[in-house]
């Protein structure tokens, strides 16, 4: 299972402004693992993911998807790996239909249509919303929203599962079910996000960003009990790990 | 918001979400192959575009299509009424220096002398109506992908059929972040009516909103293996109704293009009423 590596080797991003958005980044994240990347705005969190996906090339380093760097030539099966889930549904969802939606990608896989069948229905029901396929995305709440643009990544059978801020704009009980049902994955996955709880929940390990550099790269809980570390990200504990506002108890 | 749409006229001209839902309804129209309603529609808009410039009458019967579809397979007539009408204001303009040029008396109406210019002018409003009510009623129960993936079976450049599917992909984009900046503005606005000024950083802004957007769904589409074909459903055969749909339709064009059928229609009811 090489293939649900995901690694970075000195990856340096300029844009054309001159903004150096990744400078020299390196990790290596292994089969099954789920990790979060944090940071301020601007850290270089979105740049990064692009990368992933062959979205931006590197201005130097490289991005290795398995044992593959990726090039040119091995982009079709690395967007075949690495499952990338947007921020804003709306930027994703852009068929007539739910169905039509989720199967956009398996569809462009070349499947014979029965199989694009099985993938959507299967897709649709593991994210629990097979009974909204026939209409509009956005006719969609916001929760199913997110769940037809992760129906539509899953309906590729990705190994990789890349994910720009998952929990925002969802309410609380949306939030939740969402991360029930990310906990369930498992897949090599990779989450951006300002929801620190969430990471708390969903991620063992974390990469901190600030600047375009890796600033810490470790198990969850040291990084959000080094409080030092994360003022200096413009970062703070997450409220499960902070003081209790009636009773001013500690978690840790 | 998006009950929004249709609000502006610009909006309501990108309104496109409707059209897309009801292409996907259930009708014998509905499932014929995309190809044949694709052939129907052009020969009828190029039977009813190449009588001479004074045609009217013989303009009337080529109604039938568009009323036809439009009934069979139960689509919603005032809605698509209004999408045909945003021709007529184009139409005028291109036809209304006519009566000025054409003043030449064609037909004498009672005592009324009528030149040729009001003719061609209103010759001209019936074809538009015509083209828009045939083309609006064919992706109404089509569908807009399914007639860019039909023109590509039958041959047009992929790049073209391509093009096609983003630009209609992209118009709908447009109108929506044209309606969310049209909502901020009358947040702001106070009622006061949009100076040229204001309206140019509005136009720029939302054609900068509009790129970026445009990328970000292309890069979506990238990553779901999107590399320039598209794929629709399962690729329909043209079985036995899509050839009589096709037979049926285009004899009948090419009769009202050949005959004078208004000519026998008027004189069989005449011959009815002696």
């Amino acid at each position: 299972m090489s293939h649900h590596l995901v690694e970075a080797r000195g990856l340096s991003h300029v844009y054309e402004d001159g903004t150096v958005a990744l400078d020299d980044v390196s990790f290596r994240i292994t089969h099954g693992e789920s990790v979060a990347i944090i940071g301020a705005n601007g850290a270089g969190k979105s740049t990064l993911l692009m990368h992933l996906n062959g979205h931006l090339s590197p201005t130097s380093g490289e991005v290795r998807i398995g044992e593959t760097p990726l090039t040119r030539e091995t982009l079709p099966a690395i967007r075949r790996t690495v499952g990338l889930v947007f921020q804003d549904p709306d930027d994703q969802l852009f068929m007539p239909t739910v169905y039509d939606d989720v199967a956009f990608g398996p569809r462009n896989q070349g499947l014979p249509e029965v199989e694009v069948d099985r993938r959507v229905r299967e897709a649709l029901e593991r994210v629990g919303i097979w009974q909204v396929r026939a209409k509009p995305p956005y006719r969609l709440s916001g929760g199913e929203k997110k769940r037809a643009a992760i129906a539509g990544v899953l309906a590729m059978a990705p190994d990789i599962l890349v994910m720009d801020e998952p929990t925002s704009g969802l309410d609380p009980y949306a939030r939740r079910q969402l991360i029930g049902l990310l906990g369930e994955f498992r897949h090599t996955r990779i989450f951006t996000s300002h929801d620190l709880d969430m990471v708390l929940d969903l991620c063992p390990r974390t990469i901190v960003m600030l600047g375009g550099v890796v600033m810490a790269d470790g198990a969850t809980r040291d990084i959000f009990a080094d409080d030092a570390l994360l003022s200096r990200c413009r970062l703070e504990r997450p409220l499960a790990l902070q003081a209790c506002p009636v009773c001013g108890s500690r978690h840790d | 918001m998006e009950g929004a749409a249709g609000v502006t006229p610009v909006a309501g001209l990108l309104d496109f979400r409707r059209l897309d839902l009801l292409a996907t309804g259930d009708s014998a129209l509905h499932r014929l192959d995309a190809r044949a309603k694709v052939i129907v529609t052009l020969v009828f808009i190029v039977c009813a575009m190449s009588f001479d410039r004074y045609a009217v009458a013989p303009l009337i019967p080529f109604f039938v299509f568009p009323i036809a579809v439009i009934t069979a397979a139960r689509l919603p007539i005032t809605f698509l009424l209004r999408k045909v009408a945003l021709v007529l204001p184009v139409a005028l303009l291109i036809g209304l220096p006519n009566p000025w040029f054409d003043r030449e008396v064609q037909v004498l109406l009672g005592g009324l002398e009528i030149s040729g210019g009001w003719i061609s002018l209103l010759s001209i409003m019936l074809r538009s109506l015509l083209a828009a009510a045939a083309a609006i009623a064919l992706v109404a129960v089509t569908g807009f992908p399914a007639i860019c993936g039909a023109l590509d079976r039958m041959g047009m450049p992929r790049a073209l059929a391509v093009q096609l599917l983003f630009l209609y992909r992209y118009m709908t984009v447009l109108g929506e972040e044209a309606n969310r900046m049209k909502v901020a503005r009358e947040q702001r606005g106070g009622g006061r009516p949009l100076s040229i000024r204001l309206y140019g950083a509005l136009v720029g802004r939302l054609l900068l909103r509009t790129w970026d957007r445009a990328e970000r769904i292309y890069l979506a589409m990238c990553a779901r293996g999107f590399t320039g074909d598209f794929r629709g459903g399962q690729p329909s055969r043209l079985g036995r109704p899509d050839v009589a749909y096709v037979a049926g339709w285009c004899g009948l064009f090419l009769l009202l293009r050949t005959q004078d059928v208004t000519q026998w229609l008027g004189a069989a009811l005449l011959g009815v009423l002696r």
